[in-house]
């Protein structure tokens, strides 16, 4: 047994709480269960009739608990105990669920939301009255989520039905391991510590290319050939990209040249689930040279074959990377392997930075989370259906989870009120209530229907509104992937390319249904498409042909490249500490001397053209090009803050006279061109680039953009589910009549302009804060450059500009007004007509 | 939203204009039509379960209260669908009760009937009609497949979805082919159809309608190949 098990089974002899901090691949998950194991042995000889339920193991992968599940029968024998390991999850039968209950097995192993659902049934205090311990596996990821504040409120529960019950939380090296001991036992007090030592240090680079570095964009399709070679020299490569759309991209590139047959495999989100289960199984079974990624395969069951890592384009985080890199090699004696691929410029400033944070073993996870209140209203709902509460009592258990510490008794009542008639200031649904409060103080629920509908709702998980993409009109086209393609079916070749190039088939009859299935696909980029045009999916050229109710009908497309290369920006924003570090590497010509030689001539080029800021400046820069005039600032603080930042920076110069067009947000930096001469405005101090930066544009303006701000609809969107203020529409039940669904952009602005103050426009704001709109992060930086602006006004583009106006084109370019699009559309109505 | 500043249109040959507020006004009869308010639709769901705002009656009377201020109108028109349940105008609160009853003083005031409120709203005055004609123009409810030039009607609650390079819209429409016209939906609550929808084929098998979309201080006119499915 090594240290850290053992040290980890003193502290629960002990009756301690427990927190073990390891690298993958350190026996972290059967250390969890040690403790269970030892226990469930010394009871076996005096064990009573139906022991009860004894250990609960909560992971935020299905796929994780039935592996795990599996891997527990091993040690289980050798220790000759005759024990029940069991899942549930959410494709558990409903006959098996039901026997769970009433019977249930010595382990359980189930997810956060199946814990909600238990505890949220009448039985619950029979069933958990036995618990003795709650094993929480992959816990980094689960606590900076709303799905952390639920397991986060289920945990404080549990403490009240089984007060003897212990907690082993399991977490990847994270920035500030005491906030997770507070986390597990609920604030202040703090569970024990165990850290085991860290694996070989890992075998860590930057791929040197040979190509040209490219200016900007994030496919690095210049290094595919590299990293081809790279496939090949390795037994399995897990290589990790940023978005599905570049997971495409990079699939499809690596079959054009894939001249040896390697079996390359693809697996992201939208795929369908069976396709990911084969991919994921074809791996477990050492069938495959390369599987090509998105953070869909950041968590999950070991792989022992996988020995190298690339990870392609940004890092995004110190912490984020150091996970990633923990996927190879789960040999702790062995280092990993990792590659590291920029592509583009920017990027390699920011590979760097990762790499010398790895090294150093810094840590950037996110701060704990403070609780969301939609999860909250959800929770409060849930301990109605289970039974009766008194709300002193549940306000209390509560504040006894990490997130909900500082939670106010005011806010707990406005919450409380949400959940009973919705909490508006216009009491008129008092005779409507979903909870009500008897006689006794004590809140229960009006009647059964109130139940069912939590059980359907619950969840912290709000998808976007997907579209089934489905195959019609089958045509068989060119050649495929030949040998391989009988060997391994459709799971991995993606269609040869046509050569001839033809346009998108035009639509002609009436769209047959029927075909295949080939995953889902967000509403919203499907909002972005016209029916003809081509898109990446499933490693194939589609056209999209027609959407019929709730599916994308699409047919294999005969073109070579996809009219709309991308879908989805990257889902994580550069962390605030790699940010720093690229800030620093910028301003220090010393730390230069890991960059490639282009980049560094690169860097060069612009001290000698225009400037490079000192970490702590923001700097701005001007130049008329074409007929517009730029302005382009280099904040460093991630696509969704540079956004927001140029929405309200528009706001801001529509009003100051400077005529804004339109801008475009990058990870490093954000551009907005005008057809006024800003530069020569700020240079005769005509214009003050200071005011134009100051902090009170998250007042006013803020709250005037958020009026229409579609990000902010999206987000109120999910508090409304969350919360269950509205219901979730499940596939096949959705087909959207008018009268049965109702629109939440409606609610919101009704709601916007009757009721601001209420608890769901609080926990969209909340939202707002750290999701789409990154409004702290904004906010923090606007404090921080506050007479540190430096302006720099130049006769043409600079070096460091280039990237970003390259970006122009490539990403959406946000306008003024949303009525210009209309504008727009109606003046090619004019001119069709010939006006 | 700016109200009065509308566009003209021709249906049928009688010149009306298209409101930003989604009201038609017909100038020679000085008269507002208004289509699918669906008061009291927050309460119907409540009282399934689902606790919306209890503010869209207040919001939709408010709106149209905006649009009654700036035409001064003869007569009112309601285009069906004014209630969400049979039931919605007893729930109606006194305060809102009171500036419907305002909002008819001095003026002819007609409730279409609708598949939602077939029945005259309880304890309120107003005609209840399932037709009227007005010059060439016939008003109902539902549009009907194959009718009349002249017919004005709601139920549909057209919107248009206009993908342009600057991105994509969504938004409350008319709809007009010249002949007949389908007015957007009113009420805050009234959700959309997009007008790429076959129910808005069926209703103009021979011409293509234009979409004249809601701007927030204009109409908007674009054609249909301008506008997209959802």
């Amino acid at each position: 047994m090594r240290d850290h098990q053992l040290e980890l089974l003193r502290h629960a002899h002990e009756g301690q709480d427990v927190l073990l901090i390891a690298p993958t691949g350190a026996g972290k998950t059967l250390a969890g269960f040690l403790p269970s194991l030892i226990e469930l042995s010394a009871q076996k000889s005096n064990a009573p009739e139906g022991p009860g339920l004894h250990t609960l193991y909560i992971s935020p992968l299905k796929a994780l608990a039935v592996d795990v599940a599996r891997n527990l029968e091993i040690p289980a024998q050798e220790m000759k105990l005759s024990l029940r390991i069991e899942t549930r999850t959410g494709d558990t039968s409903a006959s098996k669920r039901q026997r769970q209950r009433r019977d249930p097995p010595q382990i359980l192993l189930t997810t956060p939301e199946q814990l909600a659902l238990l505890l949220a049934s009448p039985d619950s205090l029979t069933l958990f009255s036995s618990l003795r311990r709650v094993v929480l596996d992959e816990l980094h990821a689960l606590v900076t989520s709303k799905r952390g504040d639920l397991l986060a409120l289920g945990l404080a529960h549990l403490r009240t039905l089984a007060p003897a019950m212990r907690v082993t939380g399991l977490s990847a090296t994270v920035r500030e391991p005491d906030e997770l001991r507070r986390w597990i036992v609920g604030s202040p007090a703090k569970s024990g510590l165990v850290i085991a030592p860290p694996g070989a240090a890992a075998d860590l680079s930057m791929l040197d290319t040979r190509e040209r570095l490219p200016w900007s964009g994030h496919g690095g399709t210049h290094a595919v050939r590299e990293v081809y070679e790279r496939i090949k020299g390795a037994s399995t490569t897990l290589i990790f990209v940023n978005t599905r759309a570049q997971a495409e991209a990079i699939f499809q590139q690596l079959w054009r040249i894939n001249d040896d047959n390697l079996s390359i495999a693809l697996h992201h989100g939208s795929l369908d689930a069976s396709q990911r289960r084969r991919v994921e199984e074809a791996m477990a079974q050492g069938k495959l040279r390369a599987v090509v990624c998105t953070s869909t395969l950041d968590l999950g069951i070991d792989w022992g074959a996988v020995d190298l890592v690339i990870n392609m384009g940004a890092p995004k985080g110190a912490s984020r990377l150091a996970q990633r890199i923990g996927r190879a090699n789960h040999r702790l004696d062995e280092p990993s392997r990792a590659l590291l691929v920029p592509s583009n410029r920017f990027e390699v400033l920011e590979c760097v930075a990762a790499i010398e944070a790895a090294r150093e073993g810094a840590q950037d996870t996110p701060p704990a989370r403070s609780g969301a209140l939609d999860v909250l209203c959800q929770h409060i709902l849930g301990m109605a259906c289970a039974a009766p509460f008194d709300a002193e009592k549940l306000f209390d258990e509560v504040r006894s989870a990490a997130p909900y510490a500082d939670l106010a008794r005011a806010t707990f009542d406005a919450a409380l009120g949400f959940v009973a008639t919705g909490g508006y200031a216009l009491k008129t649904y008092d005779r409507f209530a979903k909870i009500k409060r008897n006689k006794d103080g004590l809140w229960r629920v009006a009647n059964g229907n109130v139940a069912q509908s939590y059980r359907m709702n619950v969840g912290t998980i709000v998808e976007s509104e997907v579209l089934k993409v489905r195959l019609v009109h089958g045509r068989p086209s060119a050649p495929r992937g030949g040998a391989t393609q009988t060997r391994f079916g459709t799971l991995y070749a993606p269609t040869k390319l046509a050569s001839g190039k033809s346009g998108p088939s035009a639509y002609t009859g009436p769209l047959r249904r029927g075909g295949r299935v080939l995953g889902e696909i967000e509403e919203y980029f499907l909002e972005t498409l016209a029916p003809g045009d081509t898109f990446l999916f499933g490693g194939e050229i589609l056209a999209l042909q027609g959407i019929v109710e709730n599916e994308a009908l699409v047919s294999r497309a005969r073109s070579d490249e996809p009219k709309v290369p991308s879908y989805a920006g990257g889902k994580f924003p550069l962390s605030t500490y790699l940010a720093d570090r690229v800030r620093y590497i910028l301003a220090h010509r010393g730390a230069w001397k890991n960059l490639p030689e282009q980049v560094q001539d690169w860097l060069n080029l612009q001290r000698a053209r225009s400037r490079l800021p000192r970490a702590g400046d923001l700097l701005v820069e001007t130049f008329p090009r074409a007929g517009r005039h730029y302005l382009v600032a280099y904040p460093f603080e991630g696509r969704l803050a540079h956004q927001t930042l140029g929405m309200l920076l528009t706001r801001r110069m529509e009003r100051m006279g400077l005529k804004p067009q339109g801008f475009v947000a990058s990870e490093y930096a954000l551009a907005v061109w005008s057809l006024s001469d800003i530069g020569t405005r700020i240079e005769k101090n005509l214009v003050s680039l200071q005011e134009l930066f100051a902090q009170d544009m998250l007042g006013d303006d803020l709250e005037e953009w958020l009026q229409e701000s579609a990000l902010m609809k999206r987000t109120f969107r999910q508090c409304a589910v969350i919360s269950g203020l509205i219901e979730r529409r499940f596939p096949g039940k959705q087909k959207s009549g008018k009268q049965v669904t109702i629109s939440t952009d409606l609610v919101y602005d009704v709601l916007r302009r009757h009721e601001p103050d209420h608890i769901l426009l609080q926990a969209a704001r909340d939202d707002a804060a750290t999701g789409l709109l990154d409004l702290a992060r904004l906010a923090d930086m606007l404090a921080r450059v506050q007479g540190h602006i430096i302006h720099k006004d130049l006769e043409r583009v600079s070096p460091l500009a280039v990237p970003i106006l390259l970006e122009i084109g490539r990403e959406p370019v946000y306008g003024q007004a949303q009525d210009e699009i209309l504008a727009e559309a109606a003046a090619m109505l004019v001119e069709e007509a010939g006006a | 939203m700016i109200i009065g500043n509308g566009q003209e249109i021709l249906i049928a040959g009688e010149t009306c204009v298209a409101d930003p507020s989604g009201a038609l006004w017909h100038i020679a009869t000085r008269s507002i039509i208004v289509s699918d308010l669906h008061l009291e639709k927050g309460s119907s769901f409540a009282r399934r379960g689902m606790l919306l705002p209890p503010y869209d009656t207040v919001a939709t009377l408010m709106h149209l209260r905006r649009v009654l201020d700036h035409y001064n109108p003869q007569r009112v028109i309601a285009l069906g669908d004014s209630f969400h349940d049979a039931q919605a105008a007893e729930r109606l609160a006194d305060a809102e009760r009171k500036k419907i009853v305002d909002m008819q003083q001095d003026r002819t005031w007609v409730w279409i009937s609708g598949n939602h409120d077939p029945a005259p709203p309880h304890g309120l005055a107003g005609e209840m009609m399932d037709e009227l004609r007005i010059g060439a123009l016939i008003l109902r409810h539902e549009p009907q497949s194959g009718a009349a030039e002249g017919e004005v009607a709601g139920h549909l609650h057209p919107v248009a979805r206009v993908v342009t390079k600057r991105g994509s819209l969504r938004r409350r429409c008319f709809v007009s082919d010249g002949a007949r016209c389908i007015l957007p939906a009113f009420g805050a609550y009234a959700g959309g159809l997009n007008l790429r929808d076959r129910a808005f084929a069926l209703l103009f098998p021979d011409r293509t309608p234009q979409a004249h979309v809601l701007g927030r201080d204009r109409i908007y006119s674009v054609a249909l190949e301008q506008c997209y499915a959802d």
